[in-house]
């Protein structure tokens, strides 16, 4: 544990801090889904999440943009800042908040419109383009970015429920990307993809990173090794080990850690 | 042993006799429903399609100015001191005229033959004419309203022994009328009037229409639709997705639920005391029996708004939320649209509920005689304030008069309401086709 302190204090000296996540408690009802978590996420970094099934990824993913609000029972203790600012103080409205830290869902989850207007909600609402051509610009580039522009460039008018699972949870990150969020978190966004479109995503992710600060769960150790530069392993709520990905999956310091990265727990 | 795909065994055999059994019952059910709406359709339709169609008489009617204008000037006032009683022998003698010319011998009295034309006929004689009174001195042409009698027995209603018996009417008369028909004087055709007309007195069934319960009834529904929908809807998105759920939004739904299923006679008493006795509206005004059916339409608007919003997957509300919508623009922007088929079939279907429902509205007086058009939305009889009446109120009303005239304008009102039902339901499943998304 001390070791870990250490290290974490070294590296916030290389990197920006973005998001930072002090002795974090969450309990549905009675149930304590997430044990006392600290965790720094640096800016323009891709931080996966990886544990087994259960282990609380999505409930810690969720509570960095608030989205627990929504479920009733939830209960967040703790503190996490952005930017050095604690994102639960009662002063901030989690809509402001959630402007700047998007996510995209497990589940691929467009809204039953067209794409164009699936990618263009979130600016309209928040005013980020002045006029019709800014707004095409800014969808254009989002669905770009999303490697879904040559799918979809002749038929924005169709609805974006129509398309292919892989499609569809592509358009979900466009969607995501066009509110120009600093962080972005991603909960298993490759659940539902074939091998190419994971690709795709990943090295979307990979660009992602240049001007975002992405958070990602996944089920799949490769993906985590290949996309993300650090890695954070759960078990049972408690947050196990944090550090480099390189170290995480050739050296894990916890018996834990390594008994997941070779199959023998999940 | 392994057994052959071809042959069933005993277990799929006894499956498969269950599935046929089960549809069969299936098949049962549905044919007994599909029996009871024939013979229902039948008998509306066989009793009241009749009330359709109206028995005129062509009269050539001289107005004589001696009878009618005693000033000579065309002065209204003097011209309107003669009643109706002073035009009937006016009427009497026009038939009786144009019984002579077609050669048709009578030995009816006076009275026997103004008993054929209807009594409403010399109101709509002496209305045209002091609508008109340049016609005093002329003869005009009136399609006059045979009498009950007469009219039912061109429906088959009243036949020559039923005639014997009645102090109205006798076989002579009829024969007469049969002649006058053959002449093509006395003709039973389409009778748009039946949906204009007012209510008529008990002597008068042929003058009967449902102009003022039609006009009620959508000024109830638009009360309704004003009122219920908004309401309605405003307290589902409130209970649906704003509300914390805690024992009290529990209290609260269990009692809407209960409200759904309260007698809506219930609802006819509350009305009563809160809007007519305590706020004091004009008794059976269309704006109490509107407000009273928007208590009783509420809880299934409610429910059913409910029931639309709770089918929109939370995912659609997660996937707003997380681009930083507000909580307010995710349901307005997302949910609302989606929700918007099942809320428009939930509302027409309570519409149509509050359309046919009696009970209540008999409580706060809808029962009442109305012979005139209540003037709603002006300023002096306050808005839907002048007493008026509802179609099934008026079905209620007419199955209870004593001549058997009514009972056929009550089948025709019946009609009318079970298309106006039709097409609110056609309306709801278009509109749910129309707008139905996937997702
Ligand atoms: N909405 C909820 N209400 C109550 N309990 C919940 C809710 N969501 C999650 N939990 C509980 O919180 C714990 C952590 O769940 P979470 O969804 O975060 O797991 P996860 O690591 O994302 O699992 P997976 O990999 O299967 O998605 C579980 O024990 C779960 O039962
Ligand atoms: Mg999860």
């Amino acid at each position: 544990m001390e070791d870990m302190i250490q290290m974490d204090r070294t590296m916030s000296t290389q990197q920006d801090i973005k998001i930072e996540a002090k002795g974090v408690q969450v309990y549905y009802a009675d149930n304590h889904a997430i044990k006392d978590v600290d965790v720094n996420i640096a800016d323009k970094t891709v931080t996966a999440f990886i544990g087994p099934s259960g282990c609380g990824k999505s409930t810690f993913l969720r509570c960095l943009n608030r989205m627990n609000d929504t479920i009733d029972i939830c209960r967040v203790e703790g503190k996490i800042l952005l930017d050095g600012e604690d994102i639960y103080d009662p002063k901030v409205d989690p809509v402001q908040l959630r402007a700047k830290v998007g996510m995209v869902f497990q589940k691929p989850n467009p809204f039953p419109k067209s794409i164009y207007d699936n990618v263009a909600y979130g600016p309209k609402i928040h005013g980020l383009a002045r006029n019709k051509a800014d707004l095409d610009e800014i969808v254009e580039q989002s669905l770009r970015k999303a490697a879904l522009w040559n799918e979809v460039k002749d038929r924005l008018n169709a609805p974006g429920t129509g398309m292919s699972g892989g499609q569809q949870q592509r358009l979900c990150i466009a969607r995501a990307i066009a509110t120009a969020p600093e962080v972005l978190l991603m909960d298993e966004p490759c659940s539902a993809l074939d091998p190419i479109a994971t690709a795709q995503v990943e090295e979307l992710i990979d660009e992602l990173r240049q001007s975002f600060s992405v958070v990602i769960v996944t089920h799949s150790m490769q993906q985590a090794a290949r996309v993300s530069q650090k890695t954070a392993f759960f078990h049972l709520g408690n947050l196990v080990e944090f550090d480099d990905t390189d170290k995480i999956f050739t050296n894990p310091q916890d018996p834990r850690t390594e008994s997941y990265i070779s199959g023998r727990i999940g | 042993m392994s057994t052959s795909l071809l042959t069933t065994d005993a277990r799929t055999k006894k499956r498969n006799a269950a599935e046929a059994r089960f549809k069969a019952y299936g098949l049962g059910a549905i044919i007994v429903a599909m029996f009871a709406l024939v013979i229902l359709l039948t008998s509306v339709l066989g009793n009241g399609l009749s009330s359709f169609k109206q028995t005129f008489i062509a009269l050539e009617v001289e107005l004589p100015e001696d009878k009618l204008d005693k000033s000579g000037v065309r002065d209204l006032a003097v011209m309107s001191k003669v009643t109706t009683i002073g035009y009937a022998p006016i009427l009497r003698n026009a038939l009786l005229a144009t019984l002579a010319e077609q050669g048709i011998e009578t030995e009816l009295s006076n009275k026997e033959i103004s008993n054929m034309i209807s009594k409403e006929a010399a109101a709509t004689v002496r209305n045209r004419v002091l609508g008109n009174p340049d016609l005093v001195g002329q003869t005009v042409r009136f399609d006059v309203l045979a009498s009950g009698r007469i009219d039912g027995f061109f429906k088959g209603r009243v036949t020559m022994e039923s005639a014997a018996l009645d102090n109205n009417t006798s076989p002579e008369a009829l024969e007469i009328a049969q002649a006058l028909a053959d002449a093509g004087i006395m003709q039973t055709k389409f009778n748009w009037n039946f949906f204009v007309w007012p209510d008529a007195s008990d002597q008068r069934p042929e003058a009967a229409g449902i102009g003022v319960a039609i006009l009620g009834s959508l000024y109830m529904m638009l009360v309704v639709l004003c009122l219920a929908l908004p309401i309605g809807v405003a307290s589902s998105i409130y209970l649906e997705e704003f509300a914390p759920k805690n024992r009290w939004t529990d209290i609260i739904e269990v009692n809407i639920s209960n409200l759904a299923a309260v007698p809506s006679i219930v609802f006819g008493i509350l009305g009563l005391a809160i809007f007519i006795n305590f706020m004091e509206f004009n008794q059976s005004s269309p704006l109490v029996g509107g407000l009273v059916l928007t208590l009783m339409t509420l809880p299934t608007i409610i429910i059913s708004t409910r029931a639309a919003l709770k089918s929109v997957p939370p995912s659609i509300r997660d996937a707003a939320l997380g681009v930083g919508a507000s909580k307010m623009q995710s349901v307005f922007h997302h949910v609302l649209p989606l929700a918007a088929p099942g809320i428009l079939t939930g509302t027409i279907i309570g519409l149509a509920q509050a359309l046919g429902e009696t009970a209540p509205l008999l409580l706060i007086g809808m029962v009442a005689f109305v012979r005139e058009y209540p003037a709603a939305f002006t300023p002096e009889s306050g808005l839907f304030g002048e007493a008026s009446t509802a179609l099934p109120v008026q079905v209620y009303n007419w199955t209870q008069r004593a001549d058997p005239g009514f009972v056929e304008r009550a089948s025709g009102a019946i009609i009318t309401l079970l298309v106006f039902l039709l097409i609110m339901n056609a309306v709801a499943i278009y509109l749910r086709r129309r707008f139905e998304r996937r997702w």
